[in-house]
């Protein structure tokens, strides 16, 4: 039974714990909420589970323990096809995004064409998306010959193009420079206004936290040890480590 | 050197001279190598690509199996299939031995194992990231396998030609289980040897330019392909 407070909530996390091969504890005792419509950033340096916290709410990999609901269900207790249900709602982008071997327009339209949207539509959707990431002009483009910006911008147009309602993104300006940095936290800020989705993103970069977050969870050795708005988190955090994190002094 | 360029010569004359007989080799070659690779691809690609993306008891073994026939000789396969199509052997009744079908079946035994190999390493050398991407986009089991095979459509397509031109130049399971039989089994390989065996050096020869002929007008889409890939390839190279 998931509660009304639940209910309301794109992404429900309780004591959600992963160990792979019954040893090495990635994440410990999660427990989180993400409105309908909100801008929720993990934030952590390299290494510490963001990740693969992302890939568990995708439903890539399994919990350990703990629960999992999205949209009011519990993933944990669903069958491989009421898995993939709920993960054609949603999608992720990953930090080495890796396009298809075949055009932008190819790209794009993958995720319409396995969920068999009708033909008619799938142009105007196609066109939408390429136009929210300020790439519409090359759709006809082969994908390996794109640069690392827009290799993201369309791997997030990929994603758009069925219109999820709640969007992964991991780390996807690590390897960027600043000004294609902004281009992609712009595009971030427009999906949620133009198409209203959820949008959970994993990075190092605090500075980006602080400019697109509505809520921070600080992320360490798989625990999270502060959640709260940006400015309480950058300007009051309580945990050490939070602190030695924002000034740079954290080396573990 | 001049034995090279007359049998050079002699193959132009002999393609455009419209002899029936060459013709027909040519035909049987073709009609032979090309059903039997068809039938290992059908085989051997979703075989390789099984022992690539599944996770299951003995798949290493499977795959060194598979590693291990890529090099079985022609020789082998041909005494396989001799033993088992020959009057004595578990299939005998049906007379198959010296037919076209009996040369089929001993080249669909040297293709499968270098098609399936080289689908092994094609379908094993795409990123997982591909996987996560499909699956993560939405993508069933058997949407996101299409997806993989499509990104190693350039080894799969590697792997049937390289079958198909394992094929069409064996000639020891032909010449064994064919019998090189003129106007019914005779292949370009088999009847290859039967001139240089007769001294007919030129003929031999020409029949020899004929076949690597045939390999190469088949190759050829292959290289478009792949150079096209290059290309992007190093786009993307100057891009990075």
């Amino acid at each position: 039974m998931t509660s009304s407070a639940e209910k309301s909530s794109v992404i429900d996390v309780s004591g959600l714990s992963k160990t792979y091969d019954g040893a090495t504890k990635v994440l410990e005792d999660i427990s989180f909420q993400v409105s309908k419509g909100e801008i929720f950033v993990v934030i952590g340096p390299s290494g510490v589970g963001k990740t693969t916290l992302l890939r568990l709410i995708d439903l890539l990999d399994v919990p350990s323990t703990g629960s999992l609901v999205i949209n009011g269900v519990d993933t944990t207790r669903l069958n491989t096809k009421e898995r993939l249900q709920v993960r054609r709602k949603q999608g992720m982008v990953f930090q080495s995004t890796l396009l298809f071997d075949d055009t932008v327009y190819a790209n794009v339209v993958y995720g319409l064409k396995i969920r068999e949207v009708p033909k008619d539509q799938i142009g105007v959707k196609v066109t939408k998306a390429l136009k929210v990431v300020g790439l519409e002009e090359i759709e006809g483009r082969h994908a390996k010959t794109l640069s690392g910006g827009e290799t993201q911008r369309i791997a997030i147009a990929r994603v758009l193009a069925y219109e999820p309602e709640l969007l992964l993104l991991d780390e996807l300006t690590a390897n960027l420079d600043p000004s294609n940095t902004a281009k992609i936290e712009k595009v971030v800020k427009d999906v949620r206004s133009i198409y209203g989705t959820t949008i959970l993103v994993a990075t190092h970069n605090m500075f980006q936290a602080k400019r697109i977050a509505d809520h921070v969870a600080v992320l360490f050795n798989g625990r999270f040890i502060e959640v709260g708005d940006p400015q309480t988190i950058f300007e009051h955090p309580t945990n050490p480590l939070t602190k030695a994190f924002i000034n740079g002094e954290l080396i573990y | 050197m001049s034995s090279i360029l007359d049998g050079f010569l002699e193959a132009l004359s002999l393609l455009f001279s419209f002899n029936p007989e060459i013709y027909q080799i040519m035909f049987m070659s073709l009609y032979v190598s090309g059903l039997a690779t068809l039938l290992a691809a059908v085989i051997g690609v979703p075989l390789g690509a099984y022992i690539a993306m599944k996770k299951f008891r003995g798949r290493e073994f499977l795959r060194n199996v598979t590693y291990t026939m890529m090099g079985l000789p022609s020789v082998v396969a041909g005494l396989i299939i001799f033993l088992l199509l020959s009057r004595s052997g578990p299939l005998g009744m049906l007379g198959l031995l010296y037919t076209p079908f009996a040369i089929i079946l001993a080249q669909f035994l040297l293709a499968l194992p270098v098609i399936a190999g080289i689908s092994i390493s094609a379908v094993s050398s795409v990123p997982n990231e591909i996987r996560d991407a499909a699956f993560s986009l939405g993508a069933d089991n058997w949407q996101c396998t299409v997806a993989i095979l499509k990104e190693s459509k350039m080894g799969l397509i590697t792997g049937i030609i390289t079958g198909f031109s394992t094929c069409l130049s064996e000639v020891g399971a032909a010449m064994m289980v064919g019998g090189n039989i003129r106007f019914d089994t005779r292949v370009l390989s088999t009847a290859t040897v039967l001139q240089a065996e007769q001294g007919a050096w030129g003929v031999a020869l020409a029949l020899g330019m004929i076949l690597l002929i045939l390999v190469f007008v088949i190759n050829y889409p292959l290289l478009r392909l792949q150079k096209k890939h290059l290309k992007l390839m190093k786009k993307a190279v100057r891009i990075e």
